[in-house]
């Protein structure tokens, strides 16, 4: 690291400096503070004084410290090396500080984030003299038994390949390619590079977002889809289950990569998907799940302004590996945590607040974060998708608050996680009320393909039942359900099932943990048989009685247990059931 | 420019006068360069000595709070040292059964304890990498806590209660009766009361000598008609001592932290005095990481042998769960006991609400080889089926329990049982986790069998009825 200085301490308020005397300097460039160079970013200039956020506690830092400027914005280092780490949020890889600095995270120190001294065999794709152009595919190395890592020619390079190393081993820092640039300088091109966090990589065009990122549950992918490349917000107080959902759907989604922010969170979750996560496996490629998982903790006891930029560190980090065609999938956890960091930035900087204390900018934040979500083609002509995540912790529970509400101008699912199936153990707990996804008629056309035409018309049956038990059950609320006609009993009934036999879904069962696409289109045609024949048979003049004392009953509410999702024949043997049983009934009253 | 060593040598230096003197909070003025968070020696004009901190640095001026309060100080005559270093306490496993301030002094009338290292107050982050999953289950011998939100060793679990609610002696009796089952280790009590009252205090002190545990408790006492500011300093310095026996010394220490309330109130004082900007009810905007920068201490550590579980307490104000200090608490701890006051009201004790209470590191710490095979169904029944019952009896109140269905009467049968024989027990009552999951089936026995849903054929063939 470079010791220019580039200033001097003039006032310490927490994680914010003002630094006088600056000279040369640039906006966003990382520093380093004092005599144990606590990293920083500086985040404001103006005449001779500059404004610093640190990212280590400044415990100690007075004025007149020096201020080294590192000649560089602040910056994550893309290449081999990256899947199966967790860095904090400035993309320092934990388990190396951990040898260094023992079971707390001593300040100041500087390690490299990719492991400089590892070699990987890299298979070059392209041959000297070769014309290559911003985001061109050099090469790949095999990163994990399933994971071929592509090497890219960094964006804003282009030119002719001077030379080009032969397949073999190397580290990140080796040159394996001599790039002759337009304007004729040489450049050399390493397996790794660095990126800006706070700059969106470019791409060469947006595409539609028309295929669904399956997460085998249920709720999610047959209620409230999302799409690859699309955006979701995850709301709901404390205890209504944000992270076992985000966990759910990190462990069991169809993505390529997952990046998972641990933003201001417990340092026991981050804990929990360490132990847990490289002993499941993933039932697409048949390895660990964290062969395809990278890890960001910065816990809530971390400094507050790596929060701030873990967020960037992530989405930056996915970004790379879409432009290597791959579909990423991350999970921010939570970015509430990360706008009240902003909230405090804001403060000690004394900046003018608005509402409940949070920056005027907020809602451009959040909206430049969602933003680099989509489904792309990459400047080299490879598509892949990046979908964002996100949860939301209002305070209070309350979805009236800011963060809260800016999220949902700028993302398009958005799955309410409701405090009364929370207390009635009702996970995942997202509401079939509050929650939406305006992906659905984007991906209904993918379903049908895979599933049949029936799909839609059977989730618009059931969506249409849960509307109506609302309103049912306000009427028996107010008198009691005996009140009620069988025929709309019979509806309050049916919800129940479906909620209990369907929505429900349990996150440590092996088989219901997560269900396949055919599964799910499966039990839901089920259930609307059931409703669709219930109904009938009871204007027939069945009584309710009698069609909860079919047998097939109880094995719909079981079926989510007891069929596995690599073998659905039973779920055959149930609906011949429910026909043969209905079939009597209606005889029985014809 | 001074460097490091110059400093220290500056630090000798003392400073005649002060600028200013606002609450707990003095500005003092052309200072050579003072570090951020710098411990202070004040002294007023009869020469007694307070502590203080740096809370801002910059080239002209110096805020400084002191811990002790200002009353007394005067402009002219105050003095001020700056130390060159960080606030730290001594810390040993001698400090075990003394009583200390909220600064760590002795203030039972002994001396000093001897010293074996001097720690930072304010501690480190913990690196995540580090942590142990938290996984052994701790018998209290309470039902509702072992059946339904059961604690587990190196957990933060708060208890969200409210004046007059018996939280102290539901505290109290989980110090008394926490055990791991099976294994027989060293265990302390670390009790830190910020802004209590004497008599609670008191109470506390009582109920370990009765039980024969004040020997391994040390005791940190800032009480009510101490100076607001101290309770500041008091969770950290009972968490570094805790945080010494558990990861140094290898024992089991259990927190207690009372009242959390109080604490985020002494915070919302300093940060109005220094005008910052408020969020939520006048609360600074980082009340969550300051909190977290407590509760995150506890935990367990890779190939040590210590833990700290820690057991919070505060009251909500107006018993409002969404107010900012229960709010947050509860975005940062792992799970929370709450309490009912109409519960309390009909006489049952712990007045623990059945819905709102949860464990988040119960799922991996219950079940087979742990507790027992039928525990995660049982609880998940009971919570399921406890449920249920909020809703008949809110229809109940509505329309009158005669027009209730046959169905809905057994299940309020089953939750008055529920109540009053699970919930429900004696203040020195110790159950063991069997008596407590026998009872547990005593009372869902009462609903069809055909209602439990989330029960497998195979226990209820097993528990059922029996």
């Amino acid at each position: 690291m470079s010791d220019r200085i580039i200033g001097q301490v003039r006032r310490v308020n927490g994680p914010v400096i003002e630094v006088m005397g600056i000279t040369d300097a640039e906006m966003f460039e990382l520093v380093r503070v004092g005599e144990q160079r606590l990293i920083g970013e500086l985040i404001k200039l103006e005449s001779g004084g500059a404004v610093i956020q640190v990212y280590e506690d400044t415990t100690g830092i007075a004025p007149y410290d020096p201020v080294y400027g590192a000649g560089m914005q602040l910056s994550v280092e893309l290449g081999p090396g990256m899947i199966g780490t967790i860095y904090d949020g400035i993309q320092r890889p934990l388990e190396a500080i951990r040898e260094m600095s023992d079971i707390y995270i001593n300040r100041g120190i500087t390690i490299p984030s990719l492991n400089r001294e590892k070699k990987w065999h890299f298979v070059p794709a392209v041959k000297t003299g070769d014309r290559v152009s911003e985001g061109s595919v050099l090469g790949a190395v095999q990163e994990t038994e399933n994971f071929k890592h592509k090497i890219l020619v960094p964006p804003k390079d282009a030119g002719i390949l001077e030379s080009v190393v032969p397949e073999g081993d190397y580290t990140v820092e080796d040159v394996i390619a001599v790039l002759q640039t337009e304007n004729g300088q040489s450049k050399n091109l390493t397996l790794m590079h660095r990126w800006p966090i706070r700059v969106q990589r470019p791409t060469a065009r947006r595409l539609p977002l028309d295929t669904p990122l399956i997460t085998g549950q249920r709720v999610i992918d047959t209620l409230f889809p999302v799409a690859r490349g699309g955006t979701v917000a995850i709301p709901g107080g404390f205890g209504t289950g944000k992270t076992m959902t985000q966990q759910a759907v990190a462990k069991w989604c169809d993505a390529d990569i997952i990046v998972y922010i641990g933003c201001g969170e417990r340092g026991n979750e981050i804990t929990d998907v360490l132990a847990e996560f490289p002993a499941l496996i993933d039932p697409r490629s048949g390895r660990s799940l964290m062969e395809r998982t990278i890890l960001i903790a910065n816990t809530s006891n971390m400094p507050v302004s790596a929060r701030e930029a873990s967020i960037y560190t992530g989405i930056t980090m996915a970004e790379y590996f879409r432009d290597q065609g791959y579909h990423v999938a991350v999970m921010a956890d939570s970015t509430s945590r990360w706008a009240e960091a902003l909230r405090e930035l804001s403060g000690r900087m004394e900046e003018m607040p608005a509402e409940e204390g949070f920056p005027a900018y907020l809602p451009t934040k959040v909206a430049e974060f969602y933003e680099r979500a989509g489904s792309m083609e990459a400047l080299n002509g490879q598509t892949g998708s990046v979908t964002i995540i996100g949860a939301v912790s209002p305070p209070g529970g309350d979805f009236s608050e800011p963060v809260t509400q800016h999220t949902k101008r700028f993302i398009r699912c958005f799955w309410a996680l409701d405090r009364h199936l929370a207390n009635a153990r009702h996970y995942p707990a997202i509401s079939w009320l509050d929650s939406y996804s305006e992906y659905l008629n984007d991906i209904a056309v993918w379903w049908e393909q895979q599933v049949g035409a029936a799909w839609l018309d059977d989730r618009t049956e059931i969506m249409d039942l849960l509307q109506r038990e609302v309103r049912l059950q306000q009427v028996v609320k107010l008198v009691g359900p005996d009140a009620l006609p069988d025929t709309q009993r019979f509806i309050i009934e049916v919800c129940t099932l479906f909620k209990n036999a369907f929505l429900q879904q349990n996150a440590y069962d092996k088989i219901d943990m997560f269900s396949v696409v055919p599964k799910q289109a499966r039990m839901l045609h089920i259930i609307v048989e059931y409703w669709k024949r219930g109904r009938d048979v009871i204007k027939a003049g069945a009584t309710l009685v009698e069609l909860r004392k079919m047998k097939v009953y109880q094995d719909i509410i079981k079926m989510k247990f007891s069929v596995p999702n690599d073998d659905l024949s039973d779920l055959d043997k149930i609906e011949a059931r429910l026909g043969r049983s209905m079939d009597q009934l209606e005889a029985l009253h014809a | 420019m001074p460097d490091l060593k110059h400093r220290r040598l500056l630090s000798a230096r003392e400073y005649i006068g002060v600028e200013k003197i606002d609450g707990p909070l003095i500005f003092v003025s052309k200072t050579h360069p003072v570090g951020y968070r710098e411990l202070i020696e004040c002294v007023d004009k009869n020469g007694h000595i307070r502590m203080g901190i740096v809370l801002e640095s910059s080239t002209n001026r110096v805020v400084v709070q002191v811990f002790e309060g200002t009353a007394g100080l005067t402009l002219p005559s105050t003095r001020i040292r700056f130390s060159g270093k960080p606030l730290t306490i001594s810390v040993s496993k001698e400090m075990l059964g003394r009583v200390f301030n909220g600064l760590g002094n002795p203030i039972d009338g002994g001396p000093a304890p001897r010293s074996d290292l001097d720690l930072d107050v304010n501690g480190m982050a913990i690196n995540p990498t580090a942590r142990q999953y938290p996984r052994d289950f701790i018998q209290t011998g309470i039902s509702v806590i072992d059946g339904m939100n059961t604690l587990i060793r190196g957990q933060k679990l708060p208890i969200f209660s409210g004046n007059g609610l018996p939280h102290n002696e539901l505290a109290a009796q989980i110090a008394r009766q926490a055990k791991i089952r099976g294994s027989e280790t060293e265990f302390a009590v670390v009790f830190a009361a910020m802004g209590v009252k004497h008599d609670v205090a008191q109470f506390f002190v009582r109920s370990f000598e009765e039980s024969g545990v004040l020997s391994n408790v040390a005791l940190f006492l800032s009480l009510a008609s101490d100076p607001s500011i101290e309770r500041l300093i008091t969770p950290r310095t009972a968490l570094t001592l805790a945080e010494h026996l558990a990861f140094n010394e290898d024992m089991h220490v259990l927190v207690i932290m009372t009242d959390m309330t109080n604490y985020c109130e002494s915070l919302r004082e300093i940060s109005t005095i220094r005008g910052e900007i408020p969020s939520r009810k006048g609360y600074p905007g980082y009340l969550y990481s300051d909190l977290a920068e407590l509760y995150e201490r506890s935990g367990m550590i890779k190939g040590r042998k210590g833990s700290i579980t820690s057991l919070p307490i505060l009251t909500m104000p107006n018993d409002d769960i969404s107010h900012p200090v229960p709010d947050l608490s509860g975005y940062i701890t792992e799970g929370q006991i709450v309490f009912e006051r109409e519960m309390d009201g009909r006489g049952i004790y712990p007045p623990v609400a059945g819905l709102p209470s949860l464990s988040r590191l119960m799922k991996d710490g219950i079940g087979e080889g742990m507790t027992r095979e039928d525990h995660p169904h049982l609880a998940s029944q009971l919570f399921a089926a406890y449920s249920y019952v909020k809703d008949v009896r809110n229809l109940a109140s509505v329309i009158g329990e005669e027009e209730l269905t046959p169905l809905d009467h057994t299940y309020l049968d089953f939750g008055k049982a529920f109540e009053q024989q699970f919930v429900s027990q004696r203040k020195d009552e110790e159950r063991s986790i069997e008596q407590t999951l026998d009872i547990g089936w005593k009372v869902l026995s009462m609903l069809p069998a055909d209602e439990l849903h989330r029960i497998t054929e195979e226990e209820i063939e097993k528990f059922y009825g029996k």
